[in-house]
């Protein structure tokens, strides 16, 4: 009987896992996920003109998105996400439909209709050199109601008919010179057919261009050459004046062009300024006739009068931001200024030709976590009363995006989540004994009534009415987003680094920000001229000694853009957001690496690698050296060098060599190294074990009950090489001269213990390493498909412990150390199948324990996450299984892997700009936490064997209440009775 | 089944590996196969316990090898003890092929190990004194060495010691260059490390050359499918379960219920003979056991 209860048992599990996706139901969906939409820090601003649509606002940012936003609330109207090379390099209006831009280095054009977005059309502008990109769309040119729009890229300048994008003309103006060209200028008169065009080429030579607008032919050319040279910026003080810099930014040069006569006129700074000091830069202010000079900590605003002499007129101490200027009533040009003043921050702004009095002057508070205001974009519109009225929109330090007017903040977003560069995980707080009572009190009237709602919707008897409120209870539950730990582990702290420098400590629940920092080590600083975030590390962890400590991280940062910066650490508290500690280090890191030891205080160990090779210990007390001191001899850690393809192994040997003894500090040596030939090969992709990865059962039973044994070695590295010419993008190189080459290397001691060619294939190589395998993605040329490839590793030296008795009875080797010095005996057993999409990124679930079986979690590039079972991936699949092996769980082979599409994770939302997917397992061992992030974060939750550990969130625990009371006063009813019946049996 | 192979494994390597013995006495070298081929000069055999590696096959095909042309290729082995320099410690020998299209191979290994002198002798226990590390290297590219690197190996010094200092080399190759040495002793290596020195101060080096081997390509589907039909219907089938086997849980459960009711008409017939004789009483007996089952 037993036997066919498990029997049917197993067949139900097989129904199971025959179908392992499982999709949600419509009224499930943001349950346990959120999405959050953003757009990256914003660059180019335009605001709708008077005509269409004055409620919004059209941006470009460094994420490559352009996005039309709601002026009144902030919301996304649409949004577009470009490539990722096509970096938006000018944005203007046009025709007052549509939105032009320049992007991917001056060579496309395109335009987007402004109320919903859509493509209107495209052009691909030529030119040969790279150099300065440029774009004007003229308004006044009537030529049948169209507007020509000037772009100027790659040397080249062309005339675009704003109405299908047609090039009219173009013309090479890198031809006309003999070095780069760069345009400072296109315009045009009012009322003329000729388009001037001035600028100057890359030492001193300065250039003046008249083109006929219809035809393009140039008119007239003239060159006269400046011995200061020019430093790049300039600014155009009227039509036909332009003040720049010389070369050694210490004089202003101003420059008339009149009708091609060309006259420079030069002017010290110190002479203007006197107390001016270090090199000063001009504003690109548009104003007329004045200049606008900003040196270290003041800016200086010029007046030119008499056709070339230049005045101060006003001198503004630590002012922060300037907008463009904006021509608002005729003839009138105004601008705006932002100076902080304590923590609240002054925006001024000012007529150009009446400098003394203000336009307006507000003040308004400012969350000193959002930093200094880094760009303004102003606006204007009329006002109930006739009058004009000014909004403001700020970029701040951490990209968070403002609307300012009449004095108050109108919305706020915080788009520095878009540019997400780390990210951890920490669990609440433990709950306060004694709250959880009283409020199941309170609220035992609600909890009940919600209880009857649901009841009456699984029995199908709620009203529209009520499955609404149903929706909304579940929606808003209390229970997912308290700010305590709850018991399956859902709820948790996301703890999030962003490009900015800022750290968000969001909340799993909901995904609303809990607290923010913006880090002052990472700001930028006298010191420190180009601060960035590289990762984060849990630093504490409370645990048995230091339960009552707060979790912290390590924030780990570098000053300068190269790995020989020197770092930067920072410490923050988990629970308050607040920051411990910070250090300026004297050394570079080049390498962080955790180490599996914590101190009495639960702070672990890390060893932070140097530039030079050199290991540094953290934290720096004489406990933690005394813990690492024992542990010296067995610490090893490898460097790739993707540029030189080498990687090589080393060993910590002896406290460094330097001027002042520091014992924390240690040198390595080097002990293995792996030289790939550059002719033949070149690294690509590499992957290691996630370090804090759970495994189960080094067994694995198959299916004629023989044990095999996983090999899982904390110190496996794979390394994707391919040949140098496939190393670009697909169909550059024919499969003959393409080939990808992986290995699994041993990091301890350079073991490279498999090695395989997949001939005719190339990158990208995407990899993931989880227990014993390895799953890999790349393009096969010949078959002109993507491929995914599965490496499973098995121990051969443990193949001899097949007696159970010897495991039971301890009789075995399982629990003796491993050394990896020990030839290892492992079989390899691999398999490739084809898959349908190019893939962005990939994780694997992991749980608590490791039981439940692993799905991989493919980032898309249609930006979404599907979840595929580790099972389809299964090196074992045969064409036909046998009965053993169905039971098993094996799948019989296909070629192409299965994309089915209820397992979307993400189901039909997009992550936009994906970049990196984040598995943490939850307490309940079914169940993954799954956050992905781009420019859009999502988070969710799956269970890639279903939640088979506890009853689904809709149980409804009132009809097993009811059905129990119902069935105990049946059995007293029932009792009564036959009571009676006895009864009047005895008295028959 | 797996102990099966082993053996014949280990009789495959016992046929075929031998070791070169030379004149000198301070040492002695083992050589090894190649992948092709396992061209030995006389010598004794090597240890039991030495386990052939799996192999690949070669990824070159042997076409219009008549072209081929050979040549001889010597490269040198550097070891240092600790932090030491590095010094010679053996030659390798190996036979360059040039393949008609162009490549060239290694082929035919052969490593000569020169023994420690009396200086190298105190070093090496010095090592194993301190479990330090032994080092050795060997240039990435075999005709212009060192190439553009030096390839590092290195292996804790008391790793090595058995009777003699037992090596185990694992060269992979690429043409003519070496991506890695593998370098250690040729079977486990205990942790903890205990100090043990070797009853003899020489080397038995085990050398191994290895190319890339060539990945499965994904299943062309279409043709396969056939052949596993076909091939299904006739010999893969599952072997034929017994009648038994097959219906056992049937079976059982039937069997119960026959054996039930033979026992029940067995009784039958003695209860009525016996109730016969007393059909008086039993009506007023059996009353209270009937209620005693109805309350329960």
């Amino acid at each position: 009987m037993a036997m066919v209860l498990r029997l049917s048992l197993l067949l139900t599990l097989l129904c199971y896992s025959l179908n392992p996706s499982f999709a949600l139901y419509e009224d499930q969906v943001g349950l346990m996920d959120w999405h959050q939409q953003y757009i990256g820090k914003v660059n180019h601003v335009v605001f709708h003109t008077q005509k269409a649509g004055r409620k919004r606002v059209v941006v470009s940012t460094e994420e490559n998105v352009i996005a039309s936003l709601d002026l009144r609330r902030g919301d996304i109207f649409w949004r577009h996400v470009l490539g990722a090379n096509e970096t938006i390099d000018e944005m203007d209006i046009a025709l007052g439909k549509y939105v032009i831009t320049l992007s991917s280095g001056g060579t496309i054009l395109r335009a987007w209709n402004l109320p919903d977005g859509q493509m209107v059309w495209e052009s691909l502008l030529q030119g040969s050199i790279p150099s300065k990109k440029f774009l004007s769309v003229m308004m006044n040119f009537k030529k049948g109601k169209d507007n020509l729009i000037f772009a100027f890229g790659r040397g080249c300048l062309h005339a675009v008919s704003s109405i299908d994008g047609e090039v009219l003309w173009r013309k090479e103006l890198s031809e006309l010179t003999t070095e780069s060209l760069e345009i400072q200028r296109v315009f045009q008169p009012a009322d003329s057919d000729i388009v001037y065009a001035v600028g100057f080429d890359g030492s001193s030579q300065f250039h003046t261009y008249q083109f006929n607008a219809k035809t393009g032919e140039l008119l007239k050319h003239s060159v006269a050459a400046f011995l200061g040279g020019f430093s790049g910026e300039s600014s155009f003080v009227s039509d036909d004046i332009l003040v720049m810099l010389d070369a050694t930014g210490s004089h202003l040069v101003l420059i008339s062009y009149q009708d091609g006569e060309i006259n420079f006129h030069q002017t010290y700074i110190s002479d203007l300024v006197p107390d001016c000091s270090g090199v000063a830069r001009i504003l690109p202010t548009q104003l007329t006739g004045i200049v606008a000079l900003k040196t270290d900590s003041s800016a200086v605003f010029l007046r030119l009068i008499g056709g070339n002499k230049l005045e101060v007129v006003e001198k503004i101490n630590y002012p922060t931001a300037f907008s463009d200027a904006l021509s608002y009533s005729e003839g009138q040009k105004a601008f705006a200024l932002i100076q902080h003043v304590g923590s609240r921050i002054q925006l001024t702004l000012k007529l150009d030709n009446d400098w003394n009095s203000n336009l307006l002057e507000e003040s308004i508070e400012m969350d000193p976590q959002k930093g200094n205001v880094q760009k303004v974009f102003i606006n204007n519109y009329i006002r109930t009363d006739r009058t004009y009225g000014f909004r403001a929109l700020i970029v701040l330090e951490d990209h968070s995006l403002m609307l300012l007017q009449q004095g108050e903040i109108v919305w706020s977003r915080e788009d520095g989540l878009a540019s997400v560069i780390d990210v951890t995980t920490e669990e609440l707080p433990l709950e306060k004994e004694g709250v959880s009572v009283a409020k199941v009190e309170h609220n035992l009237f609600e909890w009940l009534k919600g209880h009857i709602l649901k009841l009456k919707g699984t029995l199908m008897l709620a009203s529209p009415g009520d499955i609404v409120a149903i929706q909304a209870m579940r929606m808003k539950s209390s229970e997912k987003s308290k700010m305590t730990r709850d018991h399956n582990g859902f709820r948790k702290l996301l703890i999030v680094l962003t490009r900015a420098g800022k750290l968000f400590a969001l909340h799993t629940g909901d995904g609303r920000v809990v607290w923010s920092l913006l880090l002052p080590s990472l700001r930028r600083s006298e010191a420190c001229q180009y601060p960035t975030g590289i990762n984060i590390y849990q630093w504490q962890v409370p645990h048995h000694h230091a339960m009552n400590e707060n979790p912290s991280i390590l924030v780990v940062g570098r000053c300068g853009l190269g790995s020989d910066a020197p770092g930067v650490l920072s410490f923050v508290d988990l629970y308050t957001g607040k920051e411990l500690s910070s250090f300026n280090l004297a050394h570079s890191i080049a390498q962080v690496i955790p180490l599996p030891f914590t101190d009495s205080t639960e702070q672990r160990l890390h060893l932070l690698i140097d530039a030079g090779g050199r290991a540094h210990l953290y934290p720096r007390t004489l406990e933690v050296l005394k813990i690492f001191q024992s542990e010296l001899p067995n610490t090893y850690w490898y460097s790739v060098e993707a540029e030189k393809d080498i990687i090589r192994g080393h060993a910590l040997h002896s406290n460094c060599f330097l001027e002042e003894t520091d014992e924390y500090c240690f040198s390595t040596r080097e002990l293995w190294s792996i030289v790939f030939p550059s002719e033949s090969e070149k690294i690509i992709s590499t992957a290691t074990r996630k370090l804090n990865e759970v495994v189960h059962t080094q067994a694995k039973v198959i299916a004629d009950h023989d044990v095999t044994f996983k090999y899982i070695s904390r110190n496996l590295l794979f390394v994707a090489t391919v040949a140098p010419k496939g190393d670009c993008s697909v169909g550059s190189v024919t499969p003959e001269e393409s080939w990808l080459v992986v290995y699994l290397i041993d990091t301890i001691t350079g073991r490279i213990l498999h090695r395989m060619t997949h001939l005719g294939s190339q990158g990208p190589v995407q990899a993931i390493i989880s227990e014993n395998w390895v799953v890999y993605h790349y393009f096969n040329l010949r078959a002109h498909r993507f491929e995914m490839s599965v490496i499973e590793i098995y121990d051969q030296s443990r193949a001899d412990i097949k007696d159970v008795w010897k495991i039971l009875l301890g009789k075995h080797n399982l629990t003796s150390p491993v050394s990896s010095y020990s030839r290892p005996e492992v079989v390899m057993k691999s398999q490739s199948y084809f898959f349908t999409h190019s893939v962005k990124t990939m994780a694997v679930t992991s749980t608590a324990k490791g039981i439940t079986s692993k799905q991989l979690l493919i980032g898309t590039i249609g930006d979404q996450v599907l979840a595929l079972d580790k099972r389809y991936l299964d090196p074992r699949r045969t064409i036909n299984p046998t009965q053993a092996e169905k039971e098993e769980g094996i799948i019989p082979l296909t070629d192409a892997l299965p994309i089915i599409p209820q397992s979307y994770v993400t189901h039909s939302l997009q992550v936009e700009g994906l970049r990196g997917i984040l598995t943490v397992p939850a307490k309940l061992e079914s169940t993954t936490l799954v956050f992905a992030y781009g420019v859009d974060l999502f988070f969710t939750r799956i269970a890639p064997s279903r939640t088979y550990d506890s009853l689904t969130e809709d149980f409804s625990y009132a009809l097993l209440l009811i059905t129990i009371v119902a069935l105990i006063a049946a059995i007293f009813v029932t009792w009564v009775l036959s009571e009676k019946k006895e009864l009047r049996e005895k008295w028959r | 089944m797996a102990r099966n192979r082993t053996i014949t494994l280990l009789t495959f390597g016992f046929v075929l590996c031998f070791s070169l013995l030379l004149s000198s006495s301070a040492f002695q070298s083992d050589e090894l196969q190649d992948d092709e081929e396992f061209g030995l000069e006389g010598g004794r055999a090597l240890d039991l316990d030495y386990v052939n590696p799996k192999k690949s096959p070669p990824l070159r095909k042997r076409s219009s090898s008549d072209q081929d042309s050979d040549s001889k290729v010597h490269f040198v082995l550097e070891h240092a003890f600790s932090d030491s320099d590095f010094s010679p410690a053996g030659t390798f020998t190996a036979r360059l092929k040039t393949w008609s299209h162009g490549g060239q191979t290694l082929t035919k290994l052969r490593f000569s190990r020169s023994g420690f002198s009396e200086t190298e002798n105190e070093e090496f226990k010095k090592l194993l004194e301190n479990d330090d590390f032994y080092r050795i290297r060997v240039p990435s590219n075999v005709l212009s060495p060192p190439g553009r690197d030096y390839i590092i190996s290195s292996v804790k010094a008391r790793c090595l010691p058995r009777e003699t200092l037992d090596e185990h080399f694992v060269i992979h190759m690429e043409g003519v260059n070496i991506l890695a040495v593998n370098y250690g002793s040729p079977g486990a290596c205990q942790y903890p490390r205990p100090l043990k020195l070797p009853a003899k101060w020489s080397f038995n080096s085990h050398t191994v050359l290895k190319n890339s081997e060539q990945a499965p390509r994904a299943p062309a589907f279409v043709e396969e499918t056939l052949v596993g039909e076909n091939g299904e219907g006739e010999g893969i089938k599952p072997p034929e379960k017994s009648f038994w086997a097959k219906y056992w849980m049937y079976l059982i459960p039937l069997g119960l219920i026959v054996m039930n009711t033979v026992t029940q008409a067995m009784n039958m017939p003695e209860e009525q003979a016996s109730g016969q004789a007393s059909s008086q009483t039993q009506t007023a007996q059996q009353r209270p056991p009937g209620s005693a089952v109805r309350r329960r």
